[in-house]
């Protein structure tokens, strides 16, 4: 966290609601996601007992394993959640468009759960269902092994910083609002939403306290309530495995929805009301290019999988892994600065380490020209005077989001002084000015006149910062055949066996 | 310890058997060593999720019974037959090479599970190290917490081959291409090194070498989806340290039941309300990590409102130490003057404030 989001916490605490920490939406929020509430069995590894899942709030597919530990009735979930979950991924292959000089879908399908715990369960599900055959030993219709490529691809994009594939909500949420309880207890979606937007004549708090009572609001899963369990849950299986004929166990399996239902139904609505929540916020204006970069790979995704390429292996080579790694420290940069730019709190947090500060032009010399080398250079002055904490030191390149194509070089700092109110933005503040003089170059046209408003004119109030946009650029890595010895020597190629298809599920 | 403490702290339970300490609890204790509220539950053997709804606080603590039947049902199944998949597993993890291991459940001594009795069966046959190779179940083991002897049921096995102890936890959390879930991991970790721990002080009773047990416990996982266990080495020696130096930092329970009035009690039988006002005498030091693992936690929070550590260490870190919601926000709005000692924690708030309120114009 940072001084600002401890600040914005216990801001939230005295008011007993949420208050945001960002003013920009940063995350591409689709017009028709798919929404996937599962809950799992306690004590087994992966094993689904039933989830609801759509892309419309008023009409999910519930689907339940009455019995969770037959491994056959876990496979017949398994195709029908493949069922909808490639129905809905097909419907984005229909229409391309030309971006520069590669087609890409128009749009791309999006995942969102309630929590990392459902995400992680994403993951599992596709790990324990990509690798199987369609035919030999264990067969499983070929909609599963499907399935579980996709569902791996949404939960591996879950950890790039920048992709909105995959929503994990209460992640998106605490990215956006700060609450006056601590990040553990935002965990719980109900509680989080709660502060946020609590329900009908409740205050923050109130609606938070109520979250976690299980009967009022059951957990949002994948882990369900162990009281459920042993009150509720294990009779009805009971009656399942008990039941003599297939009206018993129609009868059985009725009441076992009947309760799960109640169990997932809560945060299936609560899903849909953040997703309304989300899509109140204004977007990022570089959202969009980075949902684009989502769209691209979605499209390489599929043409990977359609010319025949295999699922995600059980774990990457060194080589992929190094790569993945790099891109991932990359995409976090960008995703840091991006979000900045976009968004006047999240730059806060610079301004107040210093990196970045707000202030008024108070003087400037817009022709100025530099003739110390062979060539005049055109070399505007300006002062820009803060009261921000500056720790930035002459010599420094900043720059502003308003004129992005130009960079400004300090070339003297005045040491503070008390404040002249005239150059403030609040009259009342006592805080010390800093004057920070900026020798700018680029984006001023060709001649030694600058071209109307590429210099920044008096009074005019501005955000520099040392922040850089680096376009992501790949790297050399050696191929997966030139792994050095370091790293293991070249991998076996990866060839999804026998064993990997036939594995136990139970 | 005295009479005098044993008698205390069952007066503070107020009758009703004692709860025993576990590996559990004890790696609970580090996870929260300055709480003198929960050491004194726990020494006096309080059962604290009772308490807690009977004060109208109650944890949500249940365990399904599903994970329950999990559990046993996999450990059941490593230990059956002579822990005959154990073995198989054992041979290939440690190159073993005996062809039968004998196997020794400590459960009982002749038909008796005094604790006293089990122990002293426990210390007799562990200390002994010429045995050829030897799986001991349930061996009873004991460690002094806070001054107080503890006895440990744990449910491991220890295993003896060529004069070096290993413990032999099994979990039923599963191992998948090699990973598992870094919390329970974790968990095993420090509950296992509560083993080596107090197997390593028996042993050093008997002037045996510490060393002999080794730092490095085997963890048996089901793996991947399978029933299938599979064995890790899980080497524990930064547990241990920070198990060692929690433990001795525990301060001694007498010197804890001195601050307390003479007629303290947290029995069930009085009024819920007197109850509470007594368990606030008892110093708590709430953090948000107390809801995943103390019953009480509940009523801590509650008494803990208005203090930024409800939000998180880190939350009252970020702003300088400052202890309450209240003080914090009056120093950043510039309504209070800073103490000596929070002058540059007011700068920094007076900053962060002016910056957010300007980014939020009205909005904040």
């Amino acid at each position: 966290m940072s001084v600002l989001t401890s600040l914005a916490r216990v801001h939230a605490y005295e008011l007993g609601r949420a208050v945001p920490i960002a003013t920009r939406r940063h995350v591409h929020v689709s017009d028709r996601p798919l929404v996937f509430v599962p809950l799992s069995m306690a004590g087994e590894a992966n094993a689904p007992l039933a989830c609801l899942v759509g892309s419309t709030p008023e009409s999910p597919t519930m689907l339940v394993v009455p019995q969770p530990r037959n491994r056959d009735l876990r496979f017949r979930f398994a195709e029908s959640l493949a069922d909808v979950v490639l129905a809905y991924i097909d419907s984005f292959t229909m229409s391309m468009e030309q971006d520069r000089d590669q087609s890409v879908f128009t749009d791309a399908p999006q995942l969102v759960v309630a929590n990392p715990s459902a995400a992680a369960f994403t993951r599992l599900l596709g790990r324990s269902t990509r690798l199987r055959r369609t035919d030999g030993p264990y067969p499983v219709a070929p909609s599963v092994p499907l399935l579980g490529r996709w569902l791996t691809y949404f939960a591996e994009l879950t950890e790039r910083p920048g992709s909105s594939t995959m929503l994990v909500m209460t992640t998106v949420l605490a990215a956006h609002w700060a609450t006056g309880q601590s990040p553990i207890e935002d965990l719980n979606l109900a509680a989080l939403v709660g502060w946020i937007d609590p329900w009908e004549g409740l205050t923050g708090p109130q609606a938070a306290a109520e979250a976690e009572d299980p009967l009022r609001w059951p957990p949002a899963g994948p882990a369900t309530d162990p009281t459920f369990d042993n009150e509720v849950l294990a009779p009805l299986i009971r009656a399942y495995d008990l039941a003599v004929d297939d009206a018993g166990r129609a009868r059985a399996v009725a009441a076992l929805e009947q309760a799960l239902h109640g169990q997932m139904e809560p945060t299936w609505r609560l899903l849909w009301r953040a997703i309304e929540l989300m899509r109140k916020l204004p977007p990022g204006s570089s959202v969009e290019r980075r949902w684009l970069r989502d769209r691209h790979q979605f499209t390489r995704q599929v043409e990977f999988w359609r010319d025949g390429g295999p699922p995600q292996p059980r774990r990457d080579h060194a080589v992929a892994a190094a790569q993945r790694l790099h891109w991932l420290e990359r995409e976090l940069e960008e995703y840091t600065v991006d979000r900045a730019f976009d968004d006047d709190l999240v730059m806060a947090e610079f301004r107040l380490s210093g990196e970045a500060f707000v202030g008024r032009v108070t003087w400037r010399d817009p022709t100025r020209l530099d003739t110390s080398g062979r060539r005049r250079r055109l070399r505007p002055h300006i002062v820009v005077a803060t009261t921000d904490p500056v720790r930035l030191e002459v010599g420094d390149t900043v720059r502003s989001a308003v004129r992005p194509n130009q960079t400004a070089r300090i070339v003297a700092l005045s040491s503070p002084s008390p404040a002249d109110p005239a150059h403030t933005d609040e009259p009342t503040s006592t805080r010390p000015v800093v004057e920070v003089t900026l020798e700018l170059s680029g984006g001023m046209g060709r001649s030694l006149t600058p071209e109307p408003g590429s210099v920044p004119e008096l009074g005019e109030r501005l955000c520099y910062s040392s922040l850089v946009r680096e376009p992501l650029r790949p790297v050399p890595f050696p191929s997966r055949e030139q792994t050095p010895w370091t790293h293991g020597g070249p991998p076996e190629e990866y060839v999804p066996t026998d064993e990997d298809a036939g594995e136990d599920w139970s | 310890m005295g009479e005098d403490t044993e008698a205390r702290l069952d007066r503070i339970r107020g009758g009703g058997p004692a709860r025993r300490h576990n590996a559990r609890t004890i790696a609970a204790l580090t996870t929260n060593p300055g709480c003198a509220r929960r050491a004194i539950m726990d020494a006096a053997g309080i059962d604290k999720a009772r308490l807690a709804a009977h004060i109208g606080f109650p944890s949500q603590f249940g365990q399904s019974q599903f994970a329950l039947a999990r559990g046993n049902a996999f450990e059941a199944q490593v230990k059956a037959d002579g822990c005959a998949e154990l073995l198989t597993l054992l041979r290939e993890r440690l190159g073993l090479t005996l062809p039968e291991v004998a196997y020794t459940d400590l459960n009982e001594v002749g038909g008796n599970d005094a604790p006293k009795l089990r122990h002293r069966q426990t210390r007799q046959l562990l200390t002994r190290t010429d045995d050829p190779g030897t799986l001991f179940d349930h061996p009873l083991l004991r460690l002094p917490v806070g001054g107080r002897q503890v006895y440990l049921e744990p449910d491991l096995i220890a295993f003896q081959w060529k004069g070096q102890y290993h413990i032999i936890e099994i979990k039923s959390f599963p191992v998948i291409d090699g990973q598992a879930d870094g919390k329970k991991v974790a968990a095993a970790a420090i509950q296992s090194a509560v083993y080596v721990y107090a197997m390593r002080e028996m042993l050093a009773e008997a002037g045996i070498s510490p060393t002999v047990v080794s730092d490095n416990v085997i963890l048996v996982c089901p793996k991947d989806f399978s029933n299938r266990p599979i064995a890790t080495f899980v080497d524990v020696r930064k547990q241990l340290t920070v198990l060692r130096r929690q433990l001795s930092r525990l301060t001694r329970i007498d010197e804890l039941l001195d601050l307390l009035p003479e007629n303290l009690s947290l029995s069930l039988d009085r009024d819920p309300a007197d109850v509470a006002f007594d368990l606030g005498c008892i110093e708590a030091r709430y953090m948000p990590e107390c809801l995943e693992t103390c019953e009480l936690a509940r009523f801590c929070r509650d008494e803990a409102k208005g203090s930024t550590y409800v939000m998180g260490r880190a939350v009252s870190e970020d702003l300088g130490g400052i202890s309450t919601v209240d003080g914090a926000l009056a120093l950043a709005r510039g309504e209070r003057d800073p103490a000596p000692d929070q002058v540059e924690a007011a700068t920094l708030l007076r900053q962060a404030w002016s910056i957010r309120t300007e980014c939020l114009g009205s909005a904040a």
